[in-house]
């Protein structure tokens, strides 16, 4: 498994090292403007990084707050068989086609949102965040309630046996217990935001643009693979480019996971 | 002729059981490309086809009509975009890589080191629309009007006597042929030397028809996309070049008088031979120039050029 993950690591590496030669490596990381088939070219990533982080950053805003208390409701509030529905529910959220969601964004929330905000246009990052955070709600909810259930029950009944109501326990003993799960729910949601493709692709408009506000079209690492790998040429700068973006992105994945990883730990212990 | 032989020397009834597992191997063998159940002479293969989005359609049409005379050639056709199949053609992963711009000097210099010697055959003609709102008043625009809203220059409809309206670009991919062309027809103005981009601002939208939807949506938008995507929900500006402007018509870009007129091309490696080489014969031919008329193209050598000069 751990030599699967490295050679791909290592695949990716070499195809995005063929790049610097040619490309300066700091024109690549800090670059302001990507213009693939100009001539020059441009491959400046910083508009990507920060079109992904955008809307990565609207999508866990969102989905954080809404799938930590549904977590909440389902582990300790909801009566037993409420439990079973809802679980399922959640389950079902999961099994929504990427590109089903991708596809209501542009025919239906793209124009809502035009509309209720009086936009330029409904193709933007808030579209992208509102959709991914719908996806992401499922890792959220599952991996927090599964942090809250195991906070022992000692805990909850000690704060019961001080007079605390059943608020006071769940909210300062149980969810600061169940912190470390929690925050490692968040980590994979966000990994699970970062390399979505097929919404943003979809939704966001895809422009190039430094982006300054979520309300504005933008494009991210991971759009800009998917747009366009088919058309270059194996061996080109921008093929070699394109492994660059897809190199940063593993980097960002991986250092996301290690951090979930770190706290699920923390929280068995 | 062997089925006969062992039809003669086989009881009838588990003759007619195998005759039909029989028959099923052949048929799975002549997909395969077998020659065995076609007449001599008749052609047979496989062509794959790759690239634009523009022609997709027309070739699509043309294809069937081919398959209809020659049964036994089989042609998948695929889009992507113009670099898609240039790519591909560059990558050896097609037969025939259609495009709606000609190959740049750069990339018949990638394709020469790949081994591959791309030659070019000019398959129909095409307009160039720019569609906006049923809802804009505005009607018309001149070239230099489209640069300056492509490169962000100007952002207000007001500007050109339409509602106090922040305008919205749209733009295909950077795989589109009519991505390029567009770029240096409108937002280069045909100039070599000029370095202008898109406005970064510019929606990039994956498909023509992604397109279509926005502005139909959307009465601030403006894009562009080749005449056969024309519909009757959104309105193709009349373009001009220097004084009297013309609506993206067959008729106007037969004449040349629409500005934004191109050609449409398909490219293979070399000389092509076998059923590549009958499939392009078909495609110039009569035959195959009444579909992309009927998918809303100009076809080549048409009526109207030829009896003018």
């Amino acid at each position: 498994m751990i030599l699967f993950v490295v050679s791909i690591f290592i695949f990716l590496l070499k195809d995005a090292l063929s790049l610097f030669g040619a490309y300066g490596i700091r024109y690549f990381l800090f670059g302001k403007n990507w213009l693939p088939i100009s001539d020059p070219p441009k491959f400046g990533m910083v508009p990507l990084l920060l079109g992904s982080l955008y809307v990565t950053f609207g999508a866990i805003i969102i989905c954080v707050p809404l799938g930590v208390c549904s977590a909440m409701f389902i582990a300790e509030v909801a009566p037993s068989h409420l439990k079973h529905v809802l679980k399922s529910l959640v389950e079902i959220l999961a099994a929504i086609p990427s590109v089903v969601l991708g596809f209501i964004g542009i025919v239906w929330l793209g124009p809502f949102l035009r509309n209720m905000l009086h936009l330029s246009t409904g193709m933007c990052g808030l579209t992208g965040s509102l959709l991914l955070a719908f996806m992401a709600l499922p890792t959220v909810i599952s991996i927090s309630e599964d942090a809250l259930i195991g906070v022992p029950k000692a805990y909850k009944e000690a704060a019961f046996g001080l007079g605390a109501t059943r608020w006071q326990a769940l909210w300062r003993i149980v969810l600061p217990s169940a912190s470390s799960g929690i925050i490692a729910a968040v980590m994979l949601g966000i990994g699970r935001v970062i390399g979505e493709t097929m919404v943003v692709l979809m939704v966001t408009g895809n422009s190039p643009v430094m982006p300054t506000s979520l309300l504005q079209p933008l494009r991210t690492l991971t759009a800009t693979i998917a747009g366009e790998m088919g058309e270059t040429v194996a061996g080109s700068e921008h093929y070699f480019a394109l492994f660059a973006v897809g190199l940063i992105l593993f980097v960002i994945t991986f250092i996301i996971n290690f951090i979930a990883d770190l706290c699920l730990r923390r929280a068995r212990k | 002729m062997w089925i006969r032989h062992y039809d003669k020397t086989q009881c009838r009834q588990a003759h007619h059981k195998k005759e039909r597992l029989i028959a099923i191997m052949i048929l799975a063998a002549g997909l395969a490309g077998c020659k065995e159940t076609v007449k001599p002479g008749e052609p047979t293969g496989f062509i794959q086809v790759k690239g634009s989005d523009t022609i997709v359609n027309a070739a699509q049409m043309v294809s069937e009509e081919f398959m209809k005379q020659y049964p036994h050639v089989f042609i998948a056709i695929t889009g992507g975009g113009s670099g898609v199949g240039i790519a591909s053609l560059i990558n050896k992963t097609c037969n025939i890589a259609t495009a709606s711009r000609e190959m740049k000097p750069k990339e018949i210099e990638i394709a020469q080191k790949h081994g591959v010697n791309p030659k070019e055959w000019i398959v129909a003609y095409d307009g160039v629309a720019v569609i906006v709102n049923e809802k804009n008043p505005v009607e018309r625009l001149t070239i230099e009007e489209l640069h300056r809203i492509f490169t962000g220059k100007a952002t207000n409809w007001k500007e050109f006597g339409g509602k106090d309206l922040p305008i919205v670009t749209l733009s295909r991919e950077v795989s589109s042929g009519t991505h390029m062309y567009f770029k240096e027809e409108v937002v280069q103005l045909g100039k070599k030397d000029n370095k202008d981009e898109f406005s970064n601002k510019t929606l990039l939208l994956t498909s023509s028809q992604a397109i279509v939807e926005e502005v139909v949506n959307n009465e601030a938008a403006i894009g562009y996309l080749g005449m056969g995507y024309v519909s009757e929900r959104t309105k193709a500006l009349l373009v001009s070049k220097n004084d009297v402007a013309y609506p993206p018509n067959i008729d106007n870009v037969q004449s040349k008088k629409y500005p934004l007129s191109r050609g449409l091309y398909f490219y293979t490696n070399g000389e092509p031979n076998g059923v590549a080489k009958l499939f392009i014969d078909f495609t110039l031919g009569p035959e195959g120039q009444k579909q992309f008329r009927e998918a809303g193209f100009v076809p080549i050598g048409g009526g109207a050029i030829e009896q003018k000069n």
